[in-house]
């Protein structure tokens, strides 16, 4: 579960390996401040979207799980698109209701993440790696523990990703980039040797 | 984007080909075509899944735009969204077995890929169906097209093939060309595709 936790920061790394989330992780990128807000948010509702799909997947959508022979596999986008937008929708109304300094720091990003790609992809991954043999393979997801593991690792390795990149760019505005490859063009390059970086991890195993 | 509405319906689909293609100036939808282009096959097929995608559930939410309650449109269109992705996932397993195994989740996040939500919201909730067809059409073609060049970049350079058949010949091999690992990374998509923006941004600074 450890290996798992660890593999999902950095090797599989949702940004860097899979570019999970890439819309909203090149559109909020700009500060270090606003960019920590909505990793928080997204690894919060991975740390809630995944174990839930994780369940729907075991007790209901798999084979035989729900009636005998039935298998209802081919629901799944259906229905883990209806159980993020319900639950980005319910842990908005959560947060506003316990920690109103908590829904003021997230304030916009809170109801952009029911379409962010790292929340359906963490979804979809799981569901990919629940029919992987645990003996064999350390990225297999064979528990409700390792379903929490994997959302938790998955969504501190945005986070970690999305802080790096806004760093980054705090101090590139400083230097002098040829005009028309400013902004999208000099960011695309940036995460491209980031990712890069991010390669050395790849042997990583604990 | 508001200029797209008064424009004739020619310009509704050839515009977001060139000057306001999807990737290259909305920067919408970029997960998924960073993923699949490491070979140009899935890159088609990934293209050509968006097209469809696009293009009718751009018609189905044209058509029902006037019965959808404001308030819980977003739902509404995810729901149709993920329908067609249901469809064109079992056409993709039932035809095209290998393909759909290399692209593995990215059918499914074509669901959240933006470019769909942002042509449902920006178009299809104000236009006629033939138009919303032609602007998800063009859209989808805008972003298939930057997924070919991309991927023949990297099927050319990282695997010396394209479509699988084999294009640099065996005797540069033999004397001392190789393939570029680096480019079948997933890191150096992103550089291509900033280097496709950079060319495209001071191509159309010339234009103007």
């Amino acid at each position: 579960m450890i290996s798992l936790f660890v593999r999902s920061i950095f090797v599989d790394n949702m940004i860097f390996a899979f570019f999970l989330g890439m819309c909203s992780y090149l559109a909020v990128s700009k500060t270090v401040k606003t960019s920590f807000g909505l990793g928080v948010a997204v690894t919060f509702v991975l740390l809630i979207t995944v174990p839930v799909d994780y369940a729907l997947q075991m007790y209901v959508l798999g084979p035989n799980a729900l009636v005998e022979g039935v298998d209802l596999t081919f629901l799944a986008f259906i229905l883990f698109i209806a159980v993020i937008a319900g639950i980005v929708q319910l842990v908005e109304m959560i947060v506003e209701r316990f920690s109103p300094s908590l829904y003021a720091a997230l304030g916009i990003f809170l109801p952009l993440i029911a379409v962010n790609c790292a929340i359906m992809g963490a979804s979809l991954f799981m569901q990919q790696r629940v029919q992987m043999d645990p003996e064999t393979s350390s990225q297999a997801i064979g528990s409700f523990g390792d379903a929490i593991a994997y959302a938790l690792g998955s969504g501190i390795g945005w986070l970690l990703a999305i802080v790096g990149l806004a760093a980054i760019r705090e101090k590139m505005a400083y230097t002098d980039v040829p005009k028309p490859l400013q902004g999208l063009g000099i960011t695309f390059i940036t995460v491209g040797l980031m990712a890069m970086a991010f390669m050395c991890f790849s042997g990583l195993n604990i | 984007m508001g200029k797209l509405f008064s424009k004739e319906n020619c310009e509704v689909f050839s515009n977001p080909l060139n000057l306001n293609n999807p990737i290259a100036v909305q920067v919408l939808g970029i997960c998924s075509a960073l993923a699949v282009t490491s070979q140009l096959e899935p890159a088609i097929v990934m293209g050509l899944s968006v097209t469809v995608i696009t293009a009718f559930s751009n018609v189905i939410i044209s058509l029902i735009r006037k019965t959808i309650p404001n308030r819980i449109r977003i739902i509404v269109q995810l729901v149709v969204v993920a329908a067609l992705v249901t469809i064109v996932s079992q056409v993709l397993k039932a035809f095209a077995y290998d393909v759909s195994v290399q692209l593995s989740v990215y059918v499914g996040l074509i669901i959240t890929n933006c470019i769909l939500m942002g042509r449902l919201e920006a178009f299809a909730m104000m236009n006629g169906p033939w138009e919303s067809f032609l602007d998800g059409i063009g859209n989808g073609l805008g972003y298939a097209l930057i997924l070919v060049i991309v991927g023949f970049v990297r099927e050319l350079l990282g695997f010396g093939t394209l479509l699988g058949f084999t294009i640099v010949p065996q005797f540069c091999y033999d004397n001392g060309y190789m393939n570029n690992g680096m480019m079948t990374m997933p890191a150096m998509s992103l550089i291509i595709v900033g280097c496709v923006i950079w060319a495209h941004r001071s191509i159309n600074k010339e234009e103007k």
